[in-house]
């Protein structure tokens, strides 16, 4: 399997993008608009010099500040498929899908992302979902040795959002390429890559897989990036071997995880359970936060409700049977394990 | 508002109304049978196409150059480039003398070649290409900034280099903006009086184009001019239409992906 190396410094407007990567499989990087994701991927394809770094494929170099190499963008095999998509407006879609292929057959990448039918069409013609695959065909007929994905569903409805995620799971996962994708949606990330790296004005805070994202962020930003809730108190040592957490609220937490001082208080949605009442004999959970109602969203076969400060998860036929309804009163509540103490 | 723009449609085409209503069609045509008329035609069209031909080649990548590059002193080139434009024609004329007459600043490099430009044709092409080429650059350099450098990008990445990203990519994203700043500086071009008739004279049938004998007509019989005035209303109009025809036109599907593009 082939293996990606970028390690470089890139001056941006406000700070440096300052990565180091090790790419075999999909590394999405994540983060807010503007921590220079979009500029990492110009690097490796060769779109900007950076003051100082080093790019390779196995071993073999396309950048190297150090011996004054710089490959040329049309030199590098990658495939990039732009956040717009970037398909040249006066070509159809055959003419894009074969503006580098040299020779390969476009006919099967045509088919294969049934775009065959379309072939004569020009972009403006297509809609966001027939684009992205156009982009795609496009990057791939290039035969790229890495794969470098820029907000590729930003540009889709959410309708049609979820179908080309499962999509690109499975050309991702079939092509086995060394992959950059770059998102806003920590979901798209979870979904579609093996290594997650949050980016934050331009430096790398954690890399890891989605899952030891969820259960070890290394601080606050990763953890609220990553869709948990995160409450601000003061940590201080409790009875047992709990902490203690006052809220700015006045409320008491308890956690399994040690800390000090200024903490955030970290717990994913699907950790708070929902309740109408609150009878402390009859729970094991020691956290228990009351709170309105707020907004009550269904995603899939779940609720997402709002009770207070915290955004819980719940079935819909949880929901529906406790007669959830925005504007009532309602307990949240959640185990002292289910519970991750940060640095704020 | 209406009255305002009625005024002023009606003050640009009065003249051009004036000079057909005092021409018939019959006079308009017999002028081309005149040699004058006929060697004026002659040199204007072999000038200008011939100017014209220089403006594209070398002001299309120097405007591609200024568009797309970031340098210091950049946007003073833009403005120099832009400054014949603002010259009066006899200044024009003055400045062309001065550098590549006999006694100019080039002269005496351009003898040790044998070259005189004074009372040639080149000097006609000269003249009409320094007038006209500020008014096609600038344009080019305005369309070229508007090409999304998103896909220029995206063909860089696709494995073309520089030259075949400009043919294919660059050029046929542009050539609307390219033929409406060609139109115009061709239009500057044909009329083009001042600086031509400084630097190249008025020798019949080597550099008297059309509006320089259109003066020297007028001098001795307005009549005549008026006919020869309606025939360069006629035949520029007419390049006009074919040159906008021509550059806009969007050859079929299969043909316009090889027109401009360079073999690999």
């Amino acid at each position: 399997m082939a293996t990606l190396e970028a390690d470089f410094t890139l001056p941006l407007r406000t700070f440096a993008l300052d990565l180091a990567l090790e790419v075999s499989r999909t590394v999405a990087l994540v983060g807010p608009s503007g921590a220079g994701k979009t500029s990492a991927l110009r690097v490796v394809a060769g779109l900007a010099g950076p003051q100082r770094g080093r790019v390779a494929l196995d071993g073999e170099a396309w950048l190297d500040t150090a011996s004054r190499l710089s490959l040329p963008p049309d030199r590098r095999r990658v495939g990039l498929v732009f956040q717009d998509y970037a398909l040249f407006p006066h070509l159809s879609v055959r003419a894009n899908v074969a503006f580098g292929s040299r020779g390969r057959a476009v006919d099967a990448l045509l088919e294969r992302f049934r775009i065959g039918r379309l072939a004569s069409a020009h972009p403006a013609e297509l809609s966001g979902g027939e684009r992205q695959r156009v982009a795609l065909a496009r990057a791939l007929a290039r035969d790229p040795a890495v794969l470098l994905l820029d907000e590729p569903l930003a540009a889709l409805d959410a309708h049609t959002k979820a179908e080309v995620r499962h999509e690109l799971a499975e050309l991702l996962r079939e092509l086995a390429l060394p992959t950059i994708l770059v998102t806003h949606d920590y979901e798209d990330a979870a979904a579609l890559a093996d290594q997650v790296g949050v980016l934050v004005e331009g430096r790398l805070r954690q890399l890891g897989t989605p899952a030891e994202l969820v259960a070890r962020p290394l601080d606050a930003f990763v953890a609220s990036f990553t869709g948990a809730n995160l409450l601000r108190g003061r940590a201080r040592r409790g009875k047992g071997a709990l902490t203690a957490i006052r809220l700015e609220s006045g409320e008491d937490l308890y956690s399994a995880d040690e800390a000090e001082g200024e903490v955030g208080v970290v717990v994913y949605p699907w950790e708070v359970s929902v309740a109408r009442a609150h009878t402390p004999d009859a729970d094991s959970a020691l956290n228990v936060v009351r709170g309105q109602v707020g907004s009550l969203v269904e995603v899939a076969n779940r609720v997402r409700v709002r009770v207070g400060p915290l955004t819980a998860e719940v079935t819909a036929a949880s929901a529906e049977r406790l007669e959830l309804a925005a504007g009532g009163v309602a307990y949240a509540t959640f185990k002292a394990t289910g519970t991750r103490l940060v640095p704020l | 508002m209406f009255s305002a723009t009625a005024v002023a449609l009606a003050f640009l085409l009065l003249p051009i109304v004036a000079i057909f209503a005092r021409v018939s069609p019959g006079e308009l045509i017999s002028q081309f049978s005149r040699p004058v008329v006929k060697d004026a035609l002659l040199v204007s069209l072999k000038a200008n196409g011939v100017a014209q031909a220089l403006v594209l080649l070398l002001g299309t990548p120097t405007a591609y150059l200024l568009a797309t590059r970031r340098f210091r002193g950049r946007s003073l080139l833009v403005v120099l480039v832009e400054l014949p434009l603002v010259l009066p024609p006899a200044v024009a004329g003055i400045g062309l003398i001065a550098a590549f007459g006999r006694l100019g600043l080039l002269g005496n490099t351009l003898n040790a070649f044998g070259i005189q430009l004074g009372l040639t044709q080149a000097a006609v092409v000269i003249a009409v290409a320094y007038v006209s080429s500020p008014l096609y650059i600038r344009q080019a350099i305005a369309t070229f900034e508007a090409v999304d450098p998103n896909l220029v990008a995206a063909a860089r990445t696709l494995g073309a280099g520089r030259s075949r990203t400009f043919f294919r990519v660059v050029l046929p994203l542009s050539r609307r903006g390219l033929a409406a700043g060609e139109s115009l500086a061709f239009a500057r071009g044909l009329g083009e009086f001042g600086a031509t008739i400084m630097f190249a004279g008025t020798l019949q049938g080597v550099t008297q184009t059309l509006p320089v004998a259109i003066y020297q007509e007028f001098n001795n019989d307005f009549t005549t001019a008026l006919a020869m005035s309606a025939l360069l209303v006629v035949v520029s109009g007419a390049l006009l239409v074919a040159l906008r025809l021509t550059l806009q036109w969007q050859p079929s599907k299969p043909t316009s992906r090889f027109l401009f593009a360079p073999s690999r």
